[in-house]
């Protein structure tokens, strides 16, 4: 399932034509969306499907019909960035020997917070789902950041495109 | 080998997305990419928390004490980096919209050619503007 | 002379029947995600999301204009704010009852009801946002092709 991810990722790079290209990367997020699912993280996996599957596809439609939807074919030799990016994997290959095993229950993550949690948060809290109950009250102030993110892209957004476009015959695009 | 398969292949998506960003020239492809990476980085993480022989951490009718749940921290986290990739993925790609109007073009090598030709008030040249999307 | 009407998907009666058959089930079902947050998987995002998402199929079949009636630019960006407003509130509301910003266990006559009361809440100011801010964004993207 997860060498699958790898093969869509992997024709990602290669194709050039973009609204192919944006449909496989919906796919990409359905697919890593039922590897949380097997992953046990359910609430991930639901987020994952909508936002991921969702919304950003639809942007990225949106973008497309305003932009064009083929890639040029690159003329620079491109060894200096495979070189980098073999690099980092051989790296991080390496760096991954100190790693826990895949699933160990010692690991120290899940050794100091995470047991006050799975134990206290019926006590404390009060909801089943503890995903929730981290999210909305051990670490609320964190989901206020978030939305204040959330908030702030908005604003962006519309600063950017918000204004209807203006049809001049010279000089700046209207703002 | 088995006890970290699933991190080698986190790895090789990450870098895949990596090489996306940094390799390609169309700008809506190295968003395509950065999504990639982002997606790279969640599964590394829920990775992270998994249990073996763990559940969802949703307690449920008939749960006793013995139950081993997966930890429910790297899930929170995640959920958060979800939501901050999307707001991302919408600032990008409003930005290449406007890019997309103000140079005619979403190439990264055509754009730096525009700025290299564009005269002294910092405005891109007017050869490519043709009023339509 | 004549004016061409924009076509729109309306006119492709498969799109239409089914849409108008989904549509408010999608809604529906953004509110019980929205609410069963603390039961099973969902929240807050899922559900604001999933409320955008129902909204741009209308969009995506029956034109920008008809959902830009239904659903006023203007209104959803007041509910950009609101959403985060009614999440800070709650948190000014835990310090005048005597607690720290977001205490919810000061919310209620009981600490476990107050963290319940104090849940609800917030998931409803992040699903409010969440959904008006998606709903704005591609409103946003659509409305640029326009001349």
């Amino acid at each position: 399932m997860i060498s699958l991810l790898l093969v869509t990722a992997l024709s990602l790079l290669w194709l050039r034509d973009l609204f192919a290209a944006v449909m496989l990367a919906g796919l990409y997020s359905l697919l890593s969306a039922s590897v949380f699912m097997d992953l046990d993280a359910v609430d991930v996996a639901f987020t994952e499907a909508a936002v991921g599957a969702g919304i950003s596809t639809v942007l990225f439609l949106g973008t497309l019909a305003l932009v064009g939807r083929d890639e040029k074919r690159c003329k620079r030799t491109q060894l200096l960035p495979l070189a980098v990016t073999l690099c980092c994997a051989g790296l991080l290959i390496y760096a991954s020997g100190d790693m826990p095993a895949f699933g160990d229950p010692a690991a120290p993550v899940h050794q100091h917070v995470a047991p006050r949690y799975i134990q206290q948060s019926p006590l404390e809290v009060g909801p089943p789902n503890m995903v929730t109950s981290v999210l909305a009250s051990y670490r609320g102030y964190d989901t206020l950041g978030e939305t204040g993110v959330v908030f702030t892209a908005a604003v962006g957004v519309l600063l950017l495109l918000g204004r209807r476009r203006r049809r001049t015959s010279g000089g700046r695009d209207g703002d | 080998m088995t006890a970290h398969f699933n991190y080698w292949i986190v790895f090789a998506l990450m870098m895949t997305g990596l090489y996306m960003v940094v390799a390609r020239g169309n700008l809506v492809k190295k968003i395509i990419g950065l999504n990639v990476f982002q997606t790279s980085v969640f599964l590394l993480f829920i990775s992270m928390g998994k249990v073996i022989g763990g559940t969802a951490p949703i307690v449920v009718d008939g749960a006793d004490a013995e139950t081993v749940y997966s930890n429910p921290l790297p899930h929170v986290l995640i959920l958060t980096a979800i939501v901050v990739g999307v707001a991302t993925t919408a600032l990008g790609l409003a930005l290449v919209v406007r890019i997309r109007e103000a140079y005619g073009s979403i190439e990264e090598d055509e754009i730096h050619r525009q700025d290299a030709d564009r005269p002294v008030d910092g405005y891109p040249v007017d050869s490519q503007r043709d009023g339509g999307a | 002379m004549e004016i061409r009407k924009r076509a729109s998907m309306r006119e492709n009666i498969v799109l239409r029947v089914a849409s108008d058959y989904l549509i408010p089930p999608i809604l529906v079902f953004a509110l019980y995600v929205q609410w069963h947050g603390d039961f099973g998987p969902g929240g807050g995002f899922q559900a604001g999301v999933i409320f955008a998402a129902g909204i741009i199929l209308y969009a995506l079949i029956h034109g920008l204009e008809r959902t830009q009636r239904a659903v006023p630019p203007g209104a959803v960006r007041f509910f950009i704010a609101f959403g985060w407003l009614l999440y800070i509130g709650v948190g000014v509301l835990g310090m005048l009852r005597g607690g720290n910003f977001l205490d919810y266990g000061v919310l209620a006559h009981d600490p476990l009801h107050g963290q319940h009361w104090g849940i609800l809440a917030i998931e409803l100011g992040v699903g409010i946002t969440v959904a008006s801010v998606m709903i704005a964004v591609f409103y946003a993207f659509a409305g640029r092709g326009r001349r």
